[in-house]
This record gives C-alpha cells, sequence and structure tokens, in this order.
C-alpha cells in the first residue's frame, strides 16, 4: 500500500519520463520501437502504482474489466490490415476519449447527492473533460464508421445544418455553465453528455472520406485534451502531462494535414469536399494535346536504360495490394544497378504517414522512402518517375494555374524528371475531381490497367530483356 | 467519510505550470518525428492517452454503489483496451521498418568458412 504522496509522485514522474523518452525515440525508426517498449514500461509503473494505492478496493471488477479490455486490445491490434490503421486509431481515439468522460461523470456522480460541494477548478475540468471525451468518442465512431464503409464516405449535408449545430454546442455550453454555477443536479452533466455526443456525430457527418486524415489527427488532439483534463479533475500529473503530449501531437498533425491538402482546419471541418471545386472542370482550355498509352514492354526498355527511377505511390497502390509487386519490381532493377527511390507525399494514404507504413509491410528498407522535401531536388536528375495510383499530388496545376481549386498545395515535382510513366485505370481524374496537366506532358506515357496486373506485366517484361 | 481520492494532490498552480511546460516539450518533441512516422506516432500517442487507465483504476477502486461500478468498470474495459491495444499496434508497426540490408551484413549463407 502506497499511501506517501513523496513517493507517488515519483514514481508517476518515472512514467512521465518514459513516455516523453519513449516520443523522443520516434525521431528515427532505428530506435522508435526500443521507445515503444520504454513507454509500455512507464505504462506498467503508473498502472501498477494507482493499483498500490491505499483505498483501492473492488479488485475483481478491476482484474475482470482489465482482462476483457486487454483481449480486445490484443486481439484488435493483431487482426488488424496495415490498411485499416486509420479506423483503428479512430477506434482508439474513440475509446480514449469515452473513458475519460466516464471517469469524469463518476467523479462527479460521488459528489452529486452534496450539491456545492465540489470545488471550483474540478467541476470545471469535470465539464471539459465530459465535454470533449464525449465529443471525440460520438465524433470517432463516425470517422471509424465511414473508413470502414459502414455508412457512405460523401459528406451528409443538409439544409439549417450549421444551425442544428450551433443549436447543440449552445445547449451543451449553457448545461456546462449551469454545472459550474453550482447545479450540480447529476441529470445537468448527463444532459451534456448527451448533447456533446450529439455534437460529436454532428461535426464529423458532413466531413468526406478524403478529409478524414485531418479529422482523425484532430479527434486524437481532442482524446488527448480530454485525458489532460480528466487529470485536472483527479489532481494527477501523469494524466495532465501524457494527456497534452498527445494533445499537442494531434494538433501539430492537424496542422500539417491541412497545410499539406492546402486546407484551412475551419476549411476541412465547415466546408464540406466537394463543393470547392464545383464548376471548375469547364474552364479547361482543350489545346489539343492528348494522353500517349505505352505498353509494359516499352516501360521495361525504358526503366532498364534508366541510372535513377523514383516510384510515386498514390493510395491506389494500396488498393490494389501492388506494394509486394512494387517492391519486387525495385529489387529487379536495383539488381542492374539502378538507383531506386519512393516519394511520398504527406497525404498519400488515408492517414499521416500511412504510405510509409503500407510500404515498410511489403519490406521496403526505409531507407528508400523519401519525404516531398528531400526528393523534389532530385526529379530533375530522376531518368523515370513512375506514378502508381496517385493523382493530385503530382498535378503541376498547384503550382502553375491561380484558377485550380488545389493552387498552391505542394507536389511532388514529378513533372521535372527526364520521363513520366503513369499507371492508372483510366483518364477519370481524381479523387478531387480535378483535371491532370501532368498526363498531356511531352514527356509522360500512360500504361492504362489495374495496378497490380501493370506492374506483374512489367516484372515479366523486365526479367525477358 | 473524505471524498478526496487516493492518490496525489497536486496545487492548481502547480498543475497549471506543469501543463504549459507539457505543451511547449510536447511540440518540441513531436516535431523531430519525421513524415515516415506519422502512422506510429498516431498509434502511440492513442498509447499514451490511454494513461486514463489510471483514472478509470481509481473512480472503480472507491466506487460504493452501483453506477460508480458500472461506470467504472466501463472505463476500465475502454480504458485498458485503448491501452494494451494501442501498445500492441504500435510495436507491429515499428517491427516492419527496416533498413536495407548492407552489403557486409547481408545474407552470409554463400560464405566459405576459412580453412
Amino acid at each position: 500500500m502506497i499511501s506517501n504522496g513523496n513517493v507517488i509522485g515519483l514514481l508517476y514522474l518515472v512514467t512521465i519520463v518514459c513516455f516523453i523518452l519513449a516520443l523522443r525515440f520516434l525521431s528515427s525508426p532505428k530506435h522508435a520501437r526500443r521507445g515503444n517498449w520504454i513507454g509500455g514500461v512507464g505504462m506498467l509503473i503508473a498502472v501498477g502504482t494507482t493499483l498500490a494505492l491505499k483505498g483501492i478496493g473492488n479488485w475483481w471488477l478491476i482484474v475482470v474489466g482489465g482482462a476483457i479490455g486487454a483481449v480486445v486490445g490484443v486481439v484488435g491490434a493483431r487482426k488488424v490490415k496495415m490498411t485499416a490503421m486509420p479506423q483503428m486509431v479512430a477506434l482508439f481515439n474513440g475509446v480514449g476519449g469515452g473513458a475519460a468522460a466516464l471517469v469524469s461523470f463518476a467523479e462527479f456522480h460521488r459528489f452529486a447527492p452534496l450539491p456545492g460541494k465540489i470545488g471550483g477548478t474540478e467541476v470545471v475540468s469535470i465539464v471539459l473533460s465530459a465535454l470533449i471525451g464525449s465529443i471525440s468518442f460520438a465524433g470517432s465512431l463516425i470517422a471509424f464508421a465511414k473508413l470502414q464503409e459502414l455508412i457512405g464516405g460523401r459528406p451528409i449535408v443538409f439544409p439549417g445544418q450549421n444551425v442544428v449545430n450551433g443549436a447543440i454546442v449552445a445547449g451543451a455550453v449553457a448545461a456546462g455553465i449551469a454545472a459550474i454555477a453550482g447545479v450540480q443536479g447529476q441529470w445537468v452533466l448527463v444532459l451534456l453528455i448527451v448533447l456533446a455526443l450529439m455534437f460529436g456525430v454532428m461535426f464529423v457527418l458532413p466531413i468526406g472520406g478524403a478529409d478524414m486524415p485531418v479529422v482523425i489527427s484532430l479527434l486524437n488532439a481532442f482524446t488527448g485534451l480530454a485525458a489532460s483534463a480528466t487529470g485536472f479533475v483527479l489532481s494527477n500529473t501523469v494524466l495532465i502531462v501524457a494527456g497534452m503530449l498527445v494533445g499537442a501531437s494531434g494538433t501539430l498533425l492537424t496542422l500539417l494535414m491541412g497545410k499539406a491538402m492546402n486546407r484551412s482546419v475551419t476549411n476541412v471541418l465547415f466546408g464540406a469536399f466537394g463543393q470547392i471545386q464545383a464548376g471548375t472542370g469547364a474552364a479547361r482550355v482543350d489545346d489539343g494535346r492528348t494522353a500517349r498509352a505505352t505498353t509494359p514492354e516499352d516501360v521495361a526498355v525504358q526503366l532498364s536504360f534508366a541510372r535513377k527511377v523514383v516510384v510515386v505511390p498514390g493510395y491506389g497502390l494500396a488498393v490494389a495490394q501492388a506494394q509486394h509487386d512494387v517492391r519486387q519490381l525495385a529489387e529487379l532493377l536495383e539488381e542492374k544497378g539502378i538507383d531506386v527511390a519512393y516519394a511520398i507525399h504527406p497525404v498519400a494514404g488515408r492517414m499521416p504517414g500511412h504510405m510509409n507504413v503500407l510500404l515498410a509491410e511489403a519490406n521496403v528498407p526505409y531507407d528508400q522512402l523519401k519525404e516531398m522535401d528531400e526528393i523534389n531536388p532530385e526529379f530533375p536528375q530522376t531518368d523515370v518517375a513512375l506514378v502508381i495510383g496517385a493523382n493530385d499530388v503530382v498535378n503541376p496545376a498547384a503550382r502553375s494555374d491561380p484558377g485550380s481549386p488545389i493552387y498552391g498545395m505542394p507536389i511532388l515535382d514529378v513533372d521535372k524528371a527526364q520521363s513520366v510513366v503513369v499507371m492508372k485505370r483510366s483518364m477519370a481524374p481524381g479523387f478531387a475531381g480535378i483535371d491532370n496537366d501532368l498526363f498531356l506532358e511531352p514527356q509522360t506515357t500512360m500504361l492504362f490497367g489495374n495496378a497490380k496486373d501493370s506492374i506483374v506485366k512489367l516484372i515479366a517484361a523486365v526479367k525477358a530483356l | 467519510m473524505t471524498h478526496a481520492l487516493p492518490g496525489l494532490h497536486v496545487p492548481l498552480v502547480i498543475e497549471l505550470t506543469i501543463l504549459a511546460l507539457a505543451i511547449f516539450l510536447g511540440f518540441e518533441v513531436i516535431s523531430k518525428v519525421p513524415a515516415m512516422l506519422h502512422t506510429p506516432l498516431m498509434s502511440g500517442t492513442n498509447f499514451i492517452h490511454g494513461i486514463v487507465i489510471v483514472g478509470a483504476i481509481l473512480v472503480l477502486g472507491v466506487a460504493d454503489d452501483t453506477t460508480l461500478k458500472v461506470v467504472g468498470f466501463v472505463a476500465m474495459v475502454l480504458a485498458t483496451a485503448n491501452v494494451v491495444g494501442g501498445w500492441f499496434v504500435t510495436d507491429r508497426m515499428l517491427e516492419m521498418f527496416k533498413r536495407r540490408p548492407s552489403p557486409s551484413t547481408g545474407p552470409k549463407k554463400d560464405e566459405t568458412p576459412k580453412p
């Protein structure tokens, strides 16, 4: 039984240091895994310390609850496919936020028979934790359902949406203020939680599938902030710090994703995707240029005579499950002494860094994975850029056409390569519905068809040379 | 009957000081994480916000009526799933990130033993 405040504080401090180290070690894939282990040790210390605190009872409930949670967690973590990572992260955001909201509700309930007995700080943090945690819980479940395609990925909009949302927020804020002002009946907090849950649903529903990277990052930040607020409820330093670290991480990723998609976060949240580019398609001038189709045999020759090849993967590559074939092709080329690298745009995939994980799973060594700023200066020296399932992130209109909806978005400068081969199903425009002039450039050829089939044919053609 | 939970009781000003420092530290540390590792970063921070498990243990550990027991129990299940799942999925992902085997440390199957 630990009851000495200094001992408790020191043990929690060890946990805090472990968490910071875990994040610090993520600065390089070389020691990132070790960092996760250190974080795990920190968590065990925090859990062990809390269990050993004087006054903790209900052991059976703790053990059974923990066991159920652990089994669910392990099975989920082992079974999940890497393409489904965004859903998994959304789900974890949700359960974390839900747990934070429940903990603060329980604290409120403990005091509920004694109205006015909850200290000012405590009730403010209870309100914040319940509010943010519930929004995160409901929002994450909707994000999960969208990513898992349980409900349509299209933005769901209806007239008067903003008025309804505004009313919900106003109601939640009013309930929160009432609780803080001393109306400490339980119904106040229940009302607050119900309204916050409704808002969580309403705020994610209108956001389209393409914007999910921003939303997941934001919900990640929310859950962190909810955990931090819970730390104030319980007067617990480890929750305050750990929650805030997550809050900072989620916020930073949200801003990064917004920047990489050329959208302000407000625009993502309040302007449903698909509305801004309405009408831009008609503005295109048909200058008589047409895309040239090529064959796997021609591309094989092109690749074999190259010195440097850059593969530009998009989400289409993962959808076609062609990562392993691409790695095989890259290895074949490397055996011929050709320099191969992968250019990864920050929003390739469905969440921050998703494409890197998908390629790492296919055994692509991480030193071949290049970030946008690192690879862009290398395109002029690149003999062949192989674009597989990527579209908007290689559209030169982002640099040159102020009228384009993606103007200003940072892109991979694929058009500066000596030659470009685009693997694509058809000439249909990409996710954002914008025409891509890269396909019409003189150095570009198109290899039409399913990415996986095309690459398999390409491998055979390279081997046959 | 006392209403304080077991554990630490830190003055509010100190808590706010710690919070302010954590904000700056968080941004500093996270900005050093390369884009390549942003997915493991998200699942790793998923794991870290699982620290609400401490809160779940505290409220369940002192629960003395049915409502508290039910709420605390659900919180315990959710928080444990968060901690355990977040950790395992991060470990699984980070294990996949491998360097290109350099020629000197590559496969040794065709290495002949020296006489």
